[in-house]
């Protein structure tokens, strides 16, 4: 229930870098979120368009990369995907393992239309 | 079209203002729990029990987290601690700024132990660092024993599980062999407690370990 305040602070971010006059011209927003971000990604999208209506960011769409829960392994030295939050080895079983991805919450780039544009 | 990478994480203002938090318990030596569960697990009842137990022993420290109403805060007021009400007002987890501008109505310099009881909530509070040395996850026996594979990040982020209302056990179809071997699947590392606010089971050995922690704390 905090994709508000989520949706918030990725528009927040995307201010630091196109300031406000130059907005309308942002086309895509990428997004990044792991499998155990806690994130609801339709949720996230819903709240990204009440955050940006009426704002010069109105146009822009938020694309999303998601990233698979995954653990390496020191038991049998593998890296797998797994069900969210486990610490099971899939392949042995065991739980000696750590999370390699999966729970990323970034924002990665923004696309900006250059025929409109004097900014990078 | 353009594009400019950024590469930065959403919550990194949060992190900011929690790693601030956390210089300044370190500074002043305080061990700080993040006490986080569902609503009703008996967070605020383990926090009566605890300080029964040892506010003669350390200078304990309260700030309490709730949607509305400054309820849990009065209960632990009757405890002769300071505490301090975060009233979040509709929202769903503490955030470090929340808390960084609760500390000032604390002296910090007279506190060992302080424990944040967060808004009851398995889901959001698990992104949310406060700048605690620990999550300290509370379960209890009236909401089954599948809570940790259903809310696995809490589970996982947390360094201590308390199971609580265990005294509710006869009754209810909750086993509790299967909560714990529910957990250990999501973060086999987890310092468990079984205890009952009620009957007061387990409470001395919860509050044995967090003095050897608070204690083992020294300034830096």
């Amino acid at each position: 229930m905090h994709e508000l305040s989520i949706a918030q602070s990725i528009v927040d971010i995307v201010g630091q870098y196109v300031p406000p006059a130059e907005q309308e011209r942002v086309r895509k927003i990428t997004v990044r979120i792991g499998a155990m971000a806690g994130v609801v990604p339709d949720s996230l999208e819903f709240c990204f368009t009440a955050v940006i209506h009426h704002t010069p960011l109105a146009e822009a769409v938020m694309e999303i990369e998601h990233v698979p829960f995954t653990v390496s392994c020191h038991s049998c030295n593998s890296t797998s995907e797994t069900e969210p939050g486990l610490a099971l080895c899939p392949l042995c079983g065991s739980v000696d393992t750590k999370v390699k991805s999966g729970t990323e919450l970034q924002v990665v780039s923004i696309d900006v239309d250059e025929a409109l544009t004097g900014a990078p | 079209m353009s594009v400019i990478t950024i590469e930065r994480k959403v919550l990194e203002k949060n992190d900011e203002v929690a790693r601030q938090n956390r210089e300044l318990f370190d500074d002043n030596g305080i061990f700080v729990l993040n006490m986080v569960s569902s609503p009703g697990a008996g967070k605020t009842s383990i926090l009566e029990r605890t300080l029964e137990e040892i506010r003669e022993k350390l200078r304990i420290a309260v700030i309490e987290g709730d949607v509305q109403t400054d309820l849990d805060a009065r209960r632990v007021a009757k405890y002769n601690v300071p505490v301090v009400q975060i009233v979040t007002r509709g929202s769903c987890h503490l955030e470090a700024n929340l808390v960084q501008e609760a500390l000032g109505s604390l002296k910090m310099d007279n506190i060992d132990l302080l424990i944040i009881e967060n808004v009851g909530n398995l889901v959001c509070p698990s992104n949310y660092d406060l700048g605690e040395a620990m999550k300290v996850v509370v379960a209890s026996t009236t909401e089954g024993d599948d809570k940790p594979l259903k809310y696995p990040a809490m589970f996982r982020n947390a360094s201590v599980l308390i199971i609580n209302k265990i005294d509710l056990l006869p009754y209810l179809p909750c086993d509790l062999a299967t909560l714990k071997d529910n957990a250990m699947k999501i973060n086999p590392s987890l310092k468990v407690f079984e205890i009952s606010c009620t009957t007061k089971q387990g409470i001395t050995s919860w509050c044995e370990w967090l003095l050897e922690n608070a204690r083992q704390k020294p300034a830096s």
